[in-house]
């Protein structure tokens, strides 16, 4: 399933991608502007990281944000979901090469670790990221779906009744 | 090819509105269950379990088979809707996210030009 392809005919290698590559791995994709130690930094650095890793846009508010990004450091983000309690990422760097690798474990789940690689490529001055969350099994992946559908809201439902909609005029005939 | 029109899409959401549905559809997703088993699982009367089934099957998302007394469940064909939705979320969301992170860095970068050196954070 290509999902870029029918949604975004038009997308640009610089816009985001995402794939699900197999049955327990999924691959984003993204250019942006900057040098890859710019952006490793933001990525290693508590206080860079709490500036863009919960976008403004997802009503959800960054409590805490630490971060010991050394092999077998810990981080921890808490989240306030604006309701009960608030919610905990959670797990342990397992490489770290600036500027151009970092993969990091999440151990909230259950069931095993996610294993998330990250990789910066530097060309004239833009960097490719390629984040690769790779599940501990397929029925790992497929629970984290059905378990995400879980906290959709109306406005997700809105979203999801379009880009159906889209993908299916597609399709149909 | 699955079809989308507006009718199933509806039926579709309007079966994972439901959080018990979810939850069926997740155990599901780990293994063909029987009704039986879904209701146990579920601390459910069976006609409570079957009704719920029935919303999913109508939906695409479950498909069930009687063999002699046993009526086994398992993932419809319109699954799929549930993960293209889902990887669409995350889609949304990195891109939001990237999109932060490129201001992050250029923040960062015009901060080196005036500061006239690297900084670590």
């Amino acid at each position: 399933m290509d999902i870029r392809s029918a949604a975004e005919p038009a997308a640009t290698q610089d816009r985001t991608t995402i794939e699900r590559t197999s049955d327990r791995e999924v691959v984003v994709t993204r250019t942006i502007d900057g040098p890859s130690p710019r952006v490793f930094e933001a990525w290693t650095d508590a206080d860079l990281l709490r500036q863009w890793w919960v976008p403004r846009s997802f009503g959800l508010k960054l409590l805490s944000c630490e971060i010991d990004a050394r092999v077998g450091g810990t981080y921890r983000l808490t989240f306030d979901t604006g309701g009960g309690e608030p919610m905990a990422f959670f797990g342990r760097y397992l490489e770290v090469t600036p500027p151009t690798r970092l993969v990091w474990t999440n151990e909230e789940g259950d069931g095993g670790a996610v294993v998330t690689t990250a990789t910066f490529e530097e060309d004239h001055g833009r960097t490719r990221i390629v984040v690769r969350d790779r599940y501990p099994s397929k029925e790992a992946l497929d629970e984290t779906i059905a378990a995400g559908a879980m906290n959709w809201n109306d406005e997700t439902f809105d979203q999801l009744d379009e880009l159906l909609v889209k993908l299916g005029a597609g399709t149909r005939r | 090819m699955v079809q989308y029109s507006d009718g199933r899409l509806d039926a579709s959401f309007a079966a994972l509105s439901d959080a018990t549905r979810r939850g069926v559809l997740e155990r599901l997703g780990r293994g063909d269950a029987s009704i039986t088993d879904l209701a146990g699982a579920f601390r459910m009367t069976l006609t409570g379990m079957r009704k719920h089934v029935g919303v999913l099957e109508q939906a695409g998302l479950v498909t069930s088979e009687k063999v002699g007394r046993v009526r086994t469940c398992r993932l419809g064909p319109r699954r799929l809707d549930v993960e293209t939705a889902w990887i669409e979320a995350q889609r949304r969301l990195w891109d939001a996210r990237f999109d932060e992170l490129e201001q992050v860095v250029a923040q960062r970068r015009r901060k080196e030009q005036i500061d006239g050196h690297p900084k670590r954070g």
